[in-house]
């Protein structure tokens, strides 16, 4: 019997690149461009330390955008992360303020956040609520809880804290902080977990089809509580990096941060749909608006109010992109 | 074989939905080294019966056994774990995954804990030569067709060591070389000692490879049978509980005058219309009260022409003429301005909406054409859509009836009354019969041809010739693309003649690459 061969098609030419890896490169270019234009417009924006401000001043939101990234390829969203991020600052302020150690402090501030995420989880998947509907109320919850501990801004002197928030790690000329360190190792892991892991093969299963995740004998319902696990980690990690950077816990900090992380993921190149995306995207999305921010600081002219409308042009534009990118596909 | 103890057994089935006894005292039995077709007419629970094995449902009564053990699974996980893998009757893997990881996700080679991505490629191509299919694994499932899905969700299940292995009409999407390939590899594998439980509704593969039958008739068990003492009417009977004079072969219904039907003016015509990287260029004509048939392999362009006539795809050269007068047909909402319908193949994605009822997923169509504003008076859809449930015999005969839960062909039957209701001039027919058992599709052939009897012109598309030859007047040959060929549907065209005019390009092709 002779049987043609159901599809030949040779290896992939060097230069193709893959199709879904087409919107983080169109980030990275996007990034590089942003920056060339900086770099050119103003001459102090060729100084390596604003690359490295960029990371000192956004590394509370990569961590937290990590945390959403695994949430948004399992094809979900979590709403809670700026208030989750808001409350971890608040709790460690107030116990700090009441004398307790710094050791236990971290470790409390490090559960509450994966308690909430895992509580969300099981909501989520035993009684197969929409994700929207239970994060948005674990938004409200740990935003009142702010509000509860504390109405006013607590600020933090303990020595350890200010220590962590004020080290400058030198390299070089230039220097970065402790909360760079640990994001770039949260992305670091994060990267892994998703490549490497079961965990993580399960997450992008579960975003391309849930159904099919569950007929292949995957275990859809622990890997959605993980991944709110996961981003309450994060969002827990993050809370914890803000306090540092602004050493204090106020209980109207980082109201709308959900949607910056979003904006950054989707902008990262993640599919809102799920299935598809790569942390390293989110670290580059998060880096674009970065840049924005700092371009827009450095002509000085313009309201602050820009970031905000090239975000929102920017998100159109890469909306669109996967939408092109996913027609061209089929 | 009967002194050998069975691998599987299960007793007294029963599963209960809302409002359907899907599975009423069923007993199964599966003996290791066998394939074990399971037959029974759509919605006759042998989905259902699968799924309660695998865990995917829990049972409402019964018991099932596996190596004498009680079991119990608390899903596919489980069952897979215990050996017993399944392909259940939708492609069921992710198309955003590489195809490698399709077939290893859960249980990826790992080094240190982790993902061995490097072993994986290699042992997914080894596995996949085996089945001799040679695709890149590193692309993403989706981007190839849905016959290479199959065989991927199929490398999938037989690569887990499975001692039972189940497949739920694996070759609903398959062409007949790929059939072939399919019904190799379960020869070999029962040869290894698996058993293999068998659902399709094609007879000649029954036939040609089980050992057993199991008939279901309404959650009911029939039988069971060796193959050899059940011949293929009696199986029939067994399945449709009836004598099959009931079901009278439908003679060729294609025996009316030609000339008569093709003598005015077509109804539409297409000249030297396609779509770059879609379909060649192609003419055709179709006239009022023909059936057109449309055959070749799957992925030579059959459901591109069709989707060019509805509108579904824009065609970028050629003319397209109704009645005479030129139009582009933009769209699908200008396409059923002008009368055309099309049924597709693709139920699950393009066509019903799981959450409607029956009534509402068959009035959907009608509706559209008649504008929102002018509601179908609520008796009026009571009596078509009752007169369509009992014409296409879907089950269960309940309008009210979520369309999600029903059996995979009787949602099949559902989209095919969507479109008829609608009474088109021009009627395309993606696969009508696909996945639909015996009893319902001589229904829909009967139907067919009644409806072109009274004028209406119907565009059938169907990969198998034998349907395509009854009720055809002209058969229309696709390959690789390209119209290859139209054959009158006269006394000397037979199923031979299509199948050279459908291979020979095919041979000509292998000629070219050599
Ligand atoms: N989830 C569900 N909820 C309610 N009823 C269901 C559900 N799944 C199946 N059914 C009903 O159970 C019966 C058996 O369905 P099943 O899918 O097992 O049929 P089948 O024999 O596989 O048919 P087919 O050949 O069409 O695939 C049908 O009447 C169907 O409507
Ligand atoms: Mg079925």
């Amino acid at each position: 019997m002779t049987t043609t061969p159901l599809a030949a098609r040779g290896p992939r030419a060097w230069w193709r690149v893959p199709q879904r890896q087409v919107p983080v490169l169109a980030t990275l270019a996007l990034l590089l461009v942003m920056y060339g234009i900086g770099v050119s417009q103003y001459r102090a924006f060729s100084n390596i330390q604003v690359v490295f401000n960029l990371f000192i001043d956004n590394g509370f939101l990569l961590v937290v955008a990590v945390g959403m990234t695994f949430v948004i390829l399992t094809g979900g969203i979590d709403l809670s992360v700026g208030s989750v991020v808001a409350m971890t600052a608040m709790v460690s302020a107030s116990l700090l303020n009441d004398g307790v150690h710094p050791a236990l402090v971290l470790l409390i501030a490090l559960l509450i956040g994966p308690t909430l995420g895992f509580a969300m989880g099981c909501v989520i998947h035993f009684f197969d609520i929409q994700p929207f509907i239970v994060t948005l109320a674990g938004m409200f919850f740990a935003r009142g809880m702010c509000t509860w501990i504390n109405t006013a801004s607590i600020p933090i002197t303990d020595g350890f804290w200010t220590s962590a928030a004020q080290e400058r790690i030198r390299i070089g000329e230039n220097f970065v902080t402790v909360s760079v360190l640990v994001a770039l190792a949260v992305v670091a892991v994060a990267a892994y977990t998703l490549a490497y892991t079961r965990l993580g093969r399960n997450v992008y299963a579960i975003g391309g089809n849930q159904q099919s995740a569950l007929l292949m004998g995957l275990p859809v319902g622990r890997t959605k509580i993980a991944v709110y696990t996961i981003s309450g980690l994060c969002s827990a990690i993050g809370g914890i990096l803000l306090s540092f950077y602004t050493l204090s816990g106020a209980p109207l900090i980082a109201i709308g941060m959900e949607l910056d992380t979003i904006a950054a993921v989707v902008i990262g190149g993640t599919l809102l749909t799920g299935g598809s995306g790569y942390v390293f995207g989110t670290l580059l999305g998060v880096l674009v608006l970065g840049v924005i921010q700092t371009l827009i600081t450095f002509d000085g002219s313009l309201s602050s109010w820009w970031t905000k409308i090239v975000i929102g042009g920017l998100l159109f534009a890469f909306i669109l992109l996967q939408r092109l990118v996913g027609i061209r596909k089929k | 074989m009967s002194q050998r103890h069975p691998v599987l057994t299960m007793t007294a089935i029963s599963k209960i939905f809302p409002g359907v006894r899907a599975l009423d005292g069923v007993d199964f039995r599966l003996f290791p080294g066998e394939v074990h077709a399971l037959m029974g007419e759509n919605g006759a629970g042998k989905s259902t019966l699968i799924k309660v094995l695998t865990g995917v449902y829990g049972t409402d009564a019964g018991t099932i056994t596996l190596d004498g053990q009680q079991v119990s699974f608390a899903g596919p996980m489980q069952a897979t774990a215990a050996g017993v893998s399944t392909v259940y009757q939708e492609v069921n893997l992710c198309p955003n995954l590489s195809v490698a990881e399709n077939i290893f996700i859960g249980r990826e080679p790992r080094r240190l804990g982790a993902v061995n991505w490097r072993e994986m490629r290699r042992r997914a191509q080894e596995l996949l030569a085996r089945i001799d299919l040679h695709i890149d694994v590193t692309e993403p499932l989706g981007s190839y067709s849905l016959a290479v899905q199959q065989m991927v969700a199929i490398a999938r299940a037989v690569d887990v060591n499975a001692r039972v292995l189940i497949l739920d009409e694996p070759t609903s999407s398959l062409d007949a070389d790929e059939v072939a390939q399919l019904l190799r590899i379960m020869r070999q594998l029962r040869d290894d000692g698996i058993a293999i439980v068998f659902v399709t509704h094609f007879l000649d593969q029954v036939y040609g490879i089980a050992d057993r039958i199991t008939v279901l008739r309404n959650g009911r068990l029939v039988g069971e049978y060796p193959t050899a003492e059940l011949p293929q009417i009696a199986l029939v009977e067994k399945m449709i509980g009836k004598e099959l004079d009931a079901l009278e072969r439908l003679d060729s219904e294609a025996g009316r005058d030609r000339a008569a039907i093709t003598a005015g003016q077509p109804l539409v015509a297409a000249d030297g219309l396609g779509r770059t990287g879609s379909v060649a260029p192609f003419s055709l004509t179709i006239h009022a009260g023909e059936v057109v048939g449309l055959a070749g392999l799957l992925g030579s362009g059959r459901t591109e022409v069709a989707r060019l006539f509805f509108g579904a795809d824009r065609a970028d050269q050629g003319r397209l003429a109704v009645d005479g007068e030129p139009t582009a047909i933009r769209n699908p909402v200008a396409a059923i301005g002008r009368g055309v319908a099309f049924c597709s193949e693709n139920r699950r994605t393009e066509g019903l909406v799981g959450e409607l009822s029956v009534r509402e997923n068959i009035i959907l169509a009608m509706q559209a054409t008649r504008g929102w504003l002018r509601p179908v008076p609520r008796r009026k859809q009571d009596e078509l859509v009752e007169r369509y449930i009992k014409a296409l015999s879907i089950r269960p005969a309940d309008p009210d009836m979520p369309v999600r839960n029903l059996s995979g062909g009787n949602q099949q039957k559902v989209l095919l009354a969507r479109w008829l209701i609608t009474e088109p001039r021009l009627l395309i027919l993606d696969e009508p019969t696909r996945g639909i058992d015996i009893g319902a599709k001589t229904e829909i052939q009967r139907l067919v041809a009644q409806l072109s009897d009274g004028g209406m012109a119907v565009l059938f598309i169907s990969a198998e010739l034998e349907e395509v030859l009854r009720l055809s007047h002209k058969v229309v040959v696709m390959r690789d693309r390209q119209l290859v060929a139209q054959l009158d549907n006269d006394d000397t065209l037979d199923a031979d003649r299509v199948m050279r005019a459908i291979a020979s390009g095919a041979r000509q092709e292998e000629l070219e690459k050599a």
